[in-house]
């Protein structure tokens, strides 16, 4: 193969592996928006302090010691050399529940039948909120994520792809950063421990209930109430999941929060409900917008990843509103 | 008793039409105006005016926009940052090329493109509905924003990538630049936006307000009635963003001086704006005003009393500010998801009945 076609494939491959990114987080959207009908802007933010949490743990740190050394004069900044990844990652979905549980009873509680566009600016009050709370508890400074996941290239990948191109054409062959393909594993993973979980079991069954019909869910007997916070701790958990990625990969400060607003265009591509959806979508825009910067960006100045993703899913909402995968929008009147 | 229309009789059909019609409002709105234009300008300096009054105006402006869209039109937009942003450069490039021409005109100019644009960005409105649609017009924020990033015309090559306010005057007293007297900026803000919140006042309660009405309520069904969805929606579009446009240029040519894409147009300004007109009130225009104070005063006071008042470090101010202003917004979003704006509608009515309630 001639090294230009072995290019444009290394592109694409690393645009599939950037789509399942971003497919983590537009995945923790979908569960809540079929679930509730909240358009949860706060997932990001949900990352964002997953990641500070369990990094906290891991090393050790005491919850607001900015706080206390300000206000005390103290200089406690560590308890201890910290807990071992593994029940660091346990101890951090427990405070995740516990917020899912909090939300519930503090915020959503009263907010049952709003408008959505009031539950939405709730949900970026909450974004707002959870932020100032994640700086305040664990510092603001960037920290680095090490859960022992692989990283760096892989050598393998490369030799054998260098292999590939034509004799004497110096290919150095492709370039795939391990985490990004671990990263894909535990996305698939997760996708199928979602589904056996919502097919299989008694809890998933009522998720699926409510998820269809609020009221018709109520009438046979399903808590709407332990429902929202097992949807609300479930995409905690999916936060956390996609919180350490990205904190593997670009350190745990807060532009995490913003992957947030890469995972939006996936969602309306894919469209709200469908976790296929977010998947496919993911896939398609880490696809489009890789391979638009690589053949076109460059000649109109770069960065074009900034709003490419946003203007690909719009060209494919004017032929489907309701987006790929979307449930069919009847309007009556 | 306080508040009351009774005995407030009309005798011809204007004075029933007025903007105004309760004696008690208009002459509520005649107290603040005059105070508005005639004590505060001899009362303001330069803290007041950078760090209150114009971020105040040039919000209000910002919210009334919206508002129009989001509040009486019913079309949820994220992309209000953009909109400034083409507001600003439009300004910018006209102050420039025309340095003769009267700052309103270039102001008003400013909108005027801004609205083109809005209607522009505003086409998928057509096709694309709900959360869809606040997610597509993210597009228009994104886009603008790189745009202006990336085209060295619109900053005119300047080696920043900045562009900056040059020196104009009105009646002989710089009203832009940094020679330019509180008084001025704040008078020529004020005038700007007293002008338009009566126009857009005047805009909601006629035709063309109740056809975004309509449209809000339920598209379908106002289509069905003979309203055309074509044209509210991107009247909406045009005459919002006209308003988010000229809110842009005063906030670049006036209140900041000088102005950079990311930063003073970025995301985090279109969701201010959103919180405004959902705190103030969606489809109020006294509610743009109301959210648009709530929301430039809190975080002057907040920084007030804890570095000011308490000493704290700026970093942690910072993040404790964060918290209480998201902590606020959901408590107001559940004590009253209707608004201040609401607040003040069951104030009326309590002042009313005073001392006798049901």
């Amino acid at each position: 193969m001639s090294p230009e076609l072995l290019n444009v494939l290394e592109v694409m491959l690393n645009g599939l592996l950037a789509g399942v990114m971003y497919s983590l987080v537009a995945l923790g959207f979908v569960l809540i928006y079929k679930a509730s009908g909240i358009f949860n802007y706060a997932q990001g933010v949900m990352a964002l302090f997953a990641a500070l949490t369990l990094v906290g743990f891991q090393t050790g740190q005491i919850p607001f010691a900015h706080v206390i050394n300000t206000m005390f004069g103290t200089h406690v900044e560590t308890w201890g050399p910290g807990v071992p990844t593994f029940l660091a990652i346990i101890l951090t979905i427990g405070v995740m529940v516990l917020f899912a549980y909090l939300v519930e009873r503090v915020v959503l509680k009263h907010m049952v039948n709003q408008a959505p566009i009031i539950l939405f600016m709730t949900t970026i009050g909450l974004a707002y909120f959870m932020e100032g709370f994640g700086d305040l508890m664990w510092g603001a400074d960037i920290k680095t994520m090490d859960v022992g996941l692989p990283s760096g290239a892989s050598t393998w990948f490369e030799t054998t792809t260098a292999s590939w191109a034509a004799e004497g054409s110096n290919y150095p062959g492709m370039y795939v950063d391990m985490l990004d393909v671990s990263a894909a594993g535990i996305a698939i993973l997760l996708v199928v421990v979602l589904t056996l979980f919502s097919q299989y079991t008694k809890t998933g069954r009522a998720l699926r209930a409510v998820a269809d019909d609020h009221q018709a869910a109520l009438t046979v007997g399903i808590s709407l109430r332990t429902i929202w916070v097992i949807v609300w701790s479930i995409a905690g958990c999916v936060a956390l999941v996609a919180g350490i990625m990205w904190g593997a990969k670009s350190g745990v400060q807060f532009s995490l929060s913003l992957i947030a607003l890469k995972a939006l265009p996936v969602l309306i591509l894919g469209g709200f409900t469908s976790i296929p959806g977010a998947i496919v979508g993911g896939l398609i825009i880490g696809v489009g917008e890789k391979l638009f910067e690589y053949s076109i960006g460059g000649m109109l100045g770069g960065a074009t990843e900034n709003w490419f993703a946003y203007g690909l899913a719009l060209f494919f909402l004017m032929f489907r509103p309701q987006g790929l995968f979307g449930e069919r929008i009847i309007e009556r009147v | 008793m306080l508040y009351r229309e009774s005995g407030d009789f009309k005798t011809s059909y204007s004075a029933d039409q007025q903007t105004f019609p309760i004696r008690l409002d208009r002459h509520m709105v005649y107290g603040i105006l005059a105070f508005a234009f005639l004590v505060v300008p001899f009362l303001i300096n330069d803290y007041w005016e950078k760090s209150v009054l114009l971020p105040f105006l040039v919000w209000a402006m910002a919210a009334l926009g919206l508002n129009i869209l989001t509040g009486f039109c019913g079309q949820v937009s994220l992309g209000t940052g953009g909109f400034m942003a083409v507001g600003a450069y439009a300004c910018y490039k006209l102050m420039v090329a025309f340095p003769w021409l009267n700052m309103f005109v270039v102001v008003i100019l400013a909108g005027l493109i801004t609205a083109m644009v809005g209607v522009l960005f505003g086409l998928p409105s057509l096709r694309i509905k709900g959360f869809y649609l606040a997610v597509a017009t993210l597009a228009s924020q994104f886009f603008l924003i790189w745009l202006f990033n990336k085209v060295p015309w619109f900053y005119n090559y300047s080696a920043s990538g900045m562009i900056a306010a040059p020196e104009r005057t009105l009646l002989g007293i710089p009203v832009t630049g940094a020679e330019a007297p509180p008084w001025m900026t704040y008078l020529f803000c004020l005038t700007l936006v007293t002008v338009f919140a009566f126009i857009a006042h005047n805009l909601v309660r006629g035709r063309i307000g109740r056809s975004w009405m309509a449209i809000r309520d339920m598209d379908i069904a106002a289509e069905i009635i003979g309203v055309p969805p074509l044209k509210a929606k991107l009247s909406a579009f045009a005459v919002s963003s006209f308003y988010i446009g000229m809110s842009g240029a005063m906030m670049f040519a006036l209140y900041l001086g000088s102005a950079e894409p990311s930063d003073s147009f970025g995301i985090a300004k279109s969701f201010l704006v959103l919180f405004m007109i959902i705190i103030g009130g969606l489809g109020s225009i006294l509610g743009s005003f109301l959210g648009a104070a709530f929301l430039t005063l809190l975080p002057v006071l907040l920084k007030n009393i804890m570095v000011g008042g308490f000493g704290w470090p700026p970093d942690l101010a910072a993040h404790l500010e964060l918290l209480l202003i998201g902590a606020l917004i959901m408590f107001f979003l559940i004590v009253e998801p209707h608004g201040l704006a609401q607040l003040w509608r069951v104030t009326k009515e309590r002042l009313r009945l005073w001392p006798f309630p049901h």
